[in-house]
């Protein structure tokens, strides 16, 4: 399928396709089924320059988009979606940084992150704050030069393994939406801990921690563009970064049409292969659709938000919601075809469909995404 | 100024994956079959890589600076692998290339290799791959140390320890590891053993996508035809042919139980039991 | 010197072209060209029908070797006593130099060589050269390498022989570098070409799905290695006719003209890790069919009961089941044991190069399509993980072990 890449995003794509064959599928079942962390391959990933994808050039960065990003992460996930989360919230933690950080900020945390030195996360949802984000109640209070973090964070990716940590905080309660704010916290700081991995039903390689503050000391340069702008910071980060979680839906979606195209192949039953049965033909022909539909709508998204458009909640939305819904959809259609051997392990589509299901859920559940398309809609029409 | 280069000898092979044989003429198919980097030359790329990683920052404190170079004979289109090796954090690449090399055997092939080695000033180690898919003998490496009059370690399973002047490794027999110290000028060919090779990044990829690779003739190695391909060779292939293959499959019908017994029947007839 | 198609003659059928391995061969205007990727390997001549292509050029230098006469086999030894290898070169090269009518000497060099000298001449050795001195206890390339080149220097031999073992692929490259000779390295067959008595060489090629004829003919001494357990090691059945003293000759060095640049540190042996699977008459060999490092329990009990050991392809070394030096194929070892089973093994090509001329093969595979049943002896389709204990179980039975 020719998708007009440039040669140097076929590179990107070329360089996340050897990862996956060489590093990532062979381990992927045991890295899933034990919940261990890849840190080697992310440390292949680094050095092969794949995270300065998101990053300008005067800080290490190749100074590319959220397409070239989306890229990679679609081929990383065809290999694993844990690997392409740890990759992609990365990125979500540091693209605050990016967007609202000062020139000392960026200067400071960007060069370690390009290089795949250290790892970032984003801190934002509580045991009370999913998606009504504004419920959040961390605390940070003022104290000369220094603010003291109290509160605890909930399910955050790369919890644990990240140095560089987006943390979103309450400085002002009375200002409701207008009174958070966004910290960068470092691992080892003094009053902030992890709480204990989480066993999840899919990603389980990923590695997702509570964040706990008690009376966290961190210094005033490390508050992101000042008290108040923490909403608007997380708001702008997720417009960029939800085309990224569309192509991880995208880029499993597509491994499980692809297992489910050459196991109908080879499975015989009635005295042929279930591939030339229609009800089976029909499944693939769906899914295949669903999927080109899905990458189209990711990567223009991802072409609008490059191009410098203001405005694209809607767009970035829309492309997260449909992906999203797509890759749970087809991951379980793939089950369905491998019928009984889809059911057990140690066949790839299980995992597939188990690790399909968040992206429906993180960063904004998709009932959360028909808000925000919705809003947008009855605000600005058609357009 | 530069004061260790690090010199990776690499070929580009046939990759044989896809070979048939036509059993009507009984002869090889290609079906397009592509050319790829010797594999074990990739452990050597790696290394070199690597070595260059470990040395330069304590180089770097008397201003001294480490540098790799990938060398090859072959063809024309090997420029095309030299990039590869680039695009994995080589910093330079050589191709030697001329009519006159053509058909060498691992003697002519040394012999040139060596020559272009003493155009590098500083140049320190050489790494090899072990052997190479198609010819397969592992002789290069010595016979280009000893034209070169330098010590060389073959199957080298990890470099213990590195300076401008000495190195430590351990090379795999078959049946025991030994520690050797060697003083550099030398050269060393590495196996599977010694590294896990990295996958290229993109800013090598783009740095390959624009470098020009420099190719030198037999006149700028002050080399005759004479010592050089065919004519440089001292062994001469007379003749290619097809391994006969006899080979008569029986594959085993019945229960599990009964493939069992008749293979134990065989193994029995053989005295293997 | 250049290779010319002789396009009168030329018909343009392409069997060059299909046969060339370097892309050096095209078809214009319905006759063949070879470009400059072309590498001389003789392929196409080889295969042409027509005898349209020949290599232009090449002279007979026609060089008088008539100085050089015998066979020597190197008898590389290890904690004193000589490999197997040895032997089996003795005995190949009893075959040369019967042909040839010339003497057949081995050189044994080493510390504290504990060698039955007797059992060594009933392979076919006429004489042996022994060098017996502290300097070679350890196998250190550079001084073995000086005295192999004084010896061939005095005796000049016209062929010699060494085993492909992995010292002797460090060192014998070394003294033909020296020398200034030809070498040829794993050799799977010798043989003396009756009109020129030069000695023919044949090895495989692209992990022996090539076979080539290699001569030596400008140089002397001819220099071929061959790998261990490819040839037999057959004794000659005469005990010995002569005094053993005349037979075998010690000769002294001087130890100051030996000093080595290789200093050796240690040596670690470690019993498992580093067994030579080639050393085995069986092997026990699993792949991706074994799905895990646990599995190879299994085999490795196989293996233990028939005496073998555990190979692997490289699909399960490179998903860290089991360790690199038990991997077979192109990348792993090259193994000819007399019974091979492979158990959820596909077959791919740079398996097969290594494991393929192994005397009697087994294979077991769900996959009825797996390329390992086309050259195997045996095929069961189906699941090793039912078929192997079955085996185990009736080999136990046999023994009464059950």
């Amino acid at each position: 399928m020719h998708y007009f890449l440039t040669e140097e995003q076929q590179m990107i794509v070329d360089i996340c396709r050897q990862i996956v064959e060489e590093r990532i599928k062979p381990q992927r079942a045991e890295m899933d089924e034990n919940c261990v962390f890849p840190s080697e391959i992310i440390k292949e990933i680094g050095k092969s320059d794949l995270f300065r994808l998101f990053i300008p050039e005067q800080y290490g960065g190749m100074g590319t988009g959220i397409f070239e990003v989306c890229l990679a992460t679609e081929e990383l996930s065809r290999g694993d979606l844990s690997v392409a989360t740890t990759y992609a919230a990365s990125g979500l933690g540091f693209i605050p940084i990016i967007l609202l950080g000062s020139e000392e900020q960026k200067k400071k945390y960007l060069p370690q992150l390009a290089s795949g030195e250290k790892l970032a996360a984003f801190g934002l949802t509580e045991s009370e704050a999913g998606s009504d984000v504004g419920a959040i109640r961390t605390k940070a209070v003022k104290d000369g030069d220094f603010y003291i973090i109290n509160g605890t964070k909930q399910w955050i990716t790369n919890g644990g393994e990240a140095d560089i940590y987006t943390v979103f905080t309450i400085t002002d309660p009375s200002k409701g939406a207008r009174g958070a704010s966004a910290f960068i916290v470092e691992k080892g700081t003094k009053g902030f801990e992890f709480g204990k991995k989480e066993n999840k039903l899919g990603i389980r390689a990923s590695a997702t921690r509570e964040l706990i503050f008690t009376d966290c000391r961190v210094p005033k340069e490390n508050l992101i563009a000042g008290e108040g702008m923490g909403f608007i910071a997380a708001m702008r980060t997720f417009d960029q970064s939800r085309p990224a979680v569309g192509a991880q839906a995208v880029g499993v979606a597509q491994a499980a049409l692809e297992e489910a195209i050459n196991y109908s192949k080879v499975r015989k039953q009635f005295g042929a292969s279930i591939s030339s049965l229609q009800a089976i033909q029909h499944m693939l022909a769906d899914m295949a659709t669903q999927i080109e539909a899905a990458r189209a709508l990711v990567y223009h998204a991802a072409k609008v938000i490059d191009s410098g458009e203001k405005n694209v909640s809607r767009l970035s939305a829309m492309s997260k919601l449909f992906a999203s819904d797509v890759a749970m959809k087809v991951t379980t259609d793939a089950v369905q075809i491998f019928g009984g051997y889809g059911f057990m392990k140690e066949y790839p589509v299980e995992k597939m469909m188990r690790d399909a299901k968040i992206t429906q859920i993180y960063e904004g559940t998709n009932q959360v995404q028909r808000n925000i398309i919705a809003l947008d809609l009855i605000k600005r029409g058609v357009l | 100024m530069i004061d260790i280069k690090i010199i990776v000898c690499i070929k580009q092979v046939p990759g044989t994956t896809e070979i048939k044989i036509n059993p009507e003429t009984n002869t090889l198919v290609r079906e397009g079959i592509e050319t790829v980097i010797n594999p074990f030359d990739t452990y050597a790329i790696e290394e070199g890589v690597r070595l260059k990683e470990k040395l330069a920052p304590l180089l770097s404190q008397t201003g001294e600076e480490v540098e790799t170079i990938a060398l090859t004979m072959g063809p024309p289109q090997s420029g095309e692998m030299l990039k590869e090796a680039i695009a994995l954090g080589i910093d330079k690449a050589v191709l030697l290339s001329d009519r006159a090399f053509a058909g060498a055997d691992t003697w002519a092939t040394a012999l040139t290799l060596a020559e272009a080695i003493k155009k590098f000033d500083d140049w320190k180690l050489i790494i090899l791959g072990k052997q190479t898919l198609d010819g397969d003998t592992g002789q290069v490496g010595p016979e280009l140390a000893q034209k070169l009059n330098i010590p060389f370690i073959g199957y080298t399973s990890s470099i213990l320890d590195i300076n401008k002047n000495r190195m430590t490794i351990k090379r795999l027999m078959e049946d025991r590891y030994e520690t050797f110290e060697i003083r550099l000028h030398a050269a060393i060919s590495v196996g599977k053993d010694i590294n896990i090779p990295r996958v290229p990044s993109l800013r090598g990829k783009l740095r390959a996508r624009n470098e020009t690779i420099p190719v030198w003739d037999k006149n700028y190695l002050n080399l005759d035809q004479s010592q050089t391909g065919l004519e440089g060779s001292y062994t001469q292939v007379i003749r290619i042919f097809m391994p006969e293959h006899h080979y008569e499959v029986k594959m085993l019908d019945g229960s599990p139980d009964q493939q069992v017994d008749e293979i134990y029947g065989r193994l029995k007839e053989l005295n293997i039991v | 010197m250049d290779i010319k198609v002789d396009e009168s003659t030329c018909t343009g059928c392409s069997l060059c072209k299909n046969v060339c391995m370097y892309d050096a061969v095209e078809i214009i205007n319905c006759k063949a060209a070879i470009n400059d990727n072309c590498v001389f390997c003789g392929a196409c001549i080889d295969v042409c029908k027509f005898k349209s292509i020949e290599i232009t050029g090449l002279q007979d230098k026609n060089l008088d070797f008539s100085n050089y006469s015998g066979v020597m086999v190197f008898l590389e030894t290890l904690d004193g006593a000589v490999l197997d290898v040895g032997y089996e070169l003795s005995s190949e090269g009893r075959k040369l130099a019967s042909n040839l009518g010339v003497t057949l000497s081995g050189v044994l060099i080493g510390n504290n060589v504990k060698e039955n000298f007797t059992q060594a001449f009933e392979y076919g050795l006429d004489k042996i050269y022994c060098i017996d001195n502290p300097v070679f206890s350890n196998q250190i390339d550079d001084i073995y390498a000086k005295a192999l080149v004084q010896i061939i220097d005095k005796y000049k031999p016209e062929i010699f022989l060494a085993g492909a073992t992995s010292f002797g692929r460090s060192l014998v490259p070394k003294v033909a570098a020296i020398i200034k000779t030809g070498l040829t390295a794993d050799c799977t067959a010798l043989a003396i070409d009756e009109e020129k008595k030069i000695l023919l060489q044949t090895r495989p090629t692209f992990g022996g799905n090539v076979l080539a004829t290699i001569v030596t003919k400008d140089a002397r001494p001819q220099m071929a290695t061959v790998r261990p357990h490819v040839m037999e090691k057959k004794k000659t059945g005469i005990t010995g006719t002569g005094d053993l003293g005349t037979k075998v000759e010690f000769i002294d060095i001087d130890q100051s003209k030996f000093k080595t640049k290789y200093k050796l540190i240690s040596t670690e042996k470690e019993a498992g890790e580093n067994i030579n699977i080639t050393d085995y008459d069986v092997i026990v060999s699993g792949g991706r069919g074994l799905g895990g490092s646990d599995s190879f329990a299994l085999l490795k009990e196989l293996a233990d009961l028939l005496g073998g050991v555990v190979g692997a392809s490289r699909a399960a070394v490179d998903s860290n089941w089991i360790s690199y030096p038990h991997q077979v194929g192109q990348t792993g070892k090259t193994v000819n044991p007399k019974l091979y089973i492979a158990c959820g093994i596909s077959g791919a090509i740079q398996h097969l190069a290594g494991m393929q001329t192994s005397d009697l093969v087994i294979a077991i595979n769900k996959d009825p399509e797996a390329p390992i049943f086309k050259i195997a002896n045996y095929g069961i389709v189906g699941d090793l993980f039912e078929v192997v204990p079955k085996l185990i179980r009736k080999i136990k039975m046999g023994r009464g072990l059950e």
